[in-house]
């Protein structure tokens, strides 16, 4: 099962990849190609070009500031899922990158690559929306920082521009009680809902709560009512149920992801539910249940 | 369309060729270098059976493409043991750990890169290991067998060549 044909080129820069990428109509960047080569073997891409970025130096590694994380974006699952600081100071994002694909596939897919891909099933885009990641993004015109909230915009669409690529995720060390939740879709193991949940906590009262969900909407989708639903309480069985009945009810319920492995009215089952179980493991992990 | 220069360390032995871009790892394993070791199941990244190290992390040959491999160094089951006695070679013999034997090359190699990082883990720990690892032959309990005895095995061999104390607990 060979890809079509295709120019390789790597990349030894961040400069050389907008270079290569820069007026080249069909050229598409790779990275642990854990996203990319499965469409290009399965013929649903065929990029004229690839741009390799997976071995510049200045992409890799997470790096321990005052008050936040920076990981670079060719930084590996498996390298984060690895790190202490983040399960200390940003646990839904370690937690989350655990529970990616398998041993192998962490060892090969990387943050940057998967946030730019941005596939409504994956489970980054919750977690880094849960944890208020910024994202940095470099192109011909230089570097810009777009926070989660504005960076997913539609099925594989981010805000990522044509010419540009993702350079890294900075996570503020904030909230330190956060989990995540998610039904594996049980062959391919991507999220059929995944639920990621950051509680920042005064005492017993969750100060505040950011809640990102996969798998249901075409991209990673905040679930303000469910946050609503906790903040300014303590947590306990009845915020988190009402946390649960209240996450999709933003939601426009003809835009809810539907396929052959669940429903829109399933997924939204799902959803509640598993919201109620991504709370009480924060809840746990912060010491308040 | 042009092919590439790339140097892959395969089992100790340093190996230049040429591919092409679009070839994938473990096409150029089995095919151009002749370590059939690494077997080709789905195709998908789904099952595992293609799994070797690459510079020491269990990655799927299916998966990465020959340029991206370019100057790392890769082990296949072939390069685990001089003689096929890995603790885990023989303990997938002796627990029965498979029957058609095709997904177990990938089976040995994940779990050898897992047992380096998790020297003493329980039943459970194996199986979530083991989960980009598909076997549809032996229901999996004597697989998590042996890798369990080949836990074992390794951390006594590691306790005599310290002196011979088998310390009790791990983590």
């Amino acid at each position: 099962m060979y890809p079509a044909q295709f120019d390789y080129e790597k990349a030894g820069s961040v400069s050389e990849a907008i270079d290569a990428i820069s007026g080249h109509s069909d050229a598409e960047l790779i990275a642990g190609g854990h996203s990319l080569l499965p469409t290009m073997k399965s013929g649903l891409a065929e990029p004229e070009m690839l741009v390799d970025i997976g071995d510049i130096d200045e992409l890799h590694g997470i790096e321990h500031h005052d008050g936040h994380t920076h990981i670079g974006a060719m930084t590996r699952y498996a390298d984060v899922a690895e790190d202490n600081t983040l399960w200390e100071e940003a646990p839904v994002v370690a937690e989350t990158t655990e529970m990616i694909g398998d041993r192998q596939v962490r060892n090969r897919g990387t943050v940057g690559g998967n946030i730019a891909h941005a596939d409504p099933a994956s489970d980054l885009p919750g977690a880094v929306l849960a944890a208020d990641a910024t994202v940095h993004i470099a192109g011909p015109d230089g570097e810009r920082s777009v926070e989660a909230d504005d960076f997913f915009h539609g099925m594989y669409a981010t805000d990522v521009g044509e010419d540009e690529l993702v350079t890294g995720v900075q996570v503020p060390h904030e909230g330190t009680a956060g989990a995540y939740a998610k039904k594996p879709n049980p062959a391919s193991g991507y999220a059929l809902v995944g639920v990621a949940v950051r509680l920042t906590m005064d005492g017993d009262t969750v100060a505040d709560a950011r809640i990102g969900a996969n798998g249901v909407m075409d991209h990673g989708t905040r679930l303000e009512p469910a946050e609503d639903a906790v903040e300014g309480q303590a947590l306990s069985g009845d915020s988190i149920g009402a946390a649960g009945d209240a996450a999709g009810s933003s939601l426009d319920e003809y835009m809810v992801m539907e396929d052959q492995q669940a429903s829109a009215e399933f997924r939204l089952q799902l959803l509640g539910a598993y919201t109620e179980r991504a709370l009480e493991a924060a809840g746990e992990r912060a010491g308040v249940l | 369309m042009t092919e590439q220069d790339i140097t892959l360390t395969v089992n100790g032995t340093e190996h230049e060729l040429s591919v092409e871009p679009r070839e994938l790892l473990v096409h150029t394993l089995r095919d151009d270098m002749g370590y059939t070791g690494p077997n080709v199941g789905c195709e998908t990244t789904m099952c595992g059976a293609c799994t070797v190290q690459m510079d020491g992390d269990a990655v799927k040959a299916c998966t990465v493409l020959a340029v991206q491999a370019d100057g790392a160094e890769i082990t296949t089951i072939e390069g685990l043991s001089d003689d096929g006695d890995h603790p885990l070679q023989e303990s997938f013999q002796e627990e029965h750990g498979l029957q058609c034997g095709y997904c177990t090359p990938g089976m040995i190699m994940t779990a050898a890169d897992y047992l380096e990082d998790k020297p003493d883990p329980d039943r459970e720990e194996i199986r979530e290991a083991l989960e980009g690892n598909i076997c549809r032959c032996t229901g999996y309990q004597n697989i998590v067998n042996a890798v369990e005895s080949a836990a074992e095995k390794m951390h006594a061999e590691d306790a005599a060549a310290d002196g011979g104390v088998i310390e009790e607990g791990g983590d």
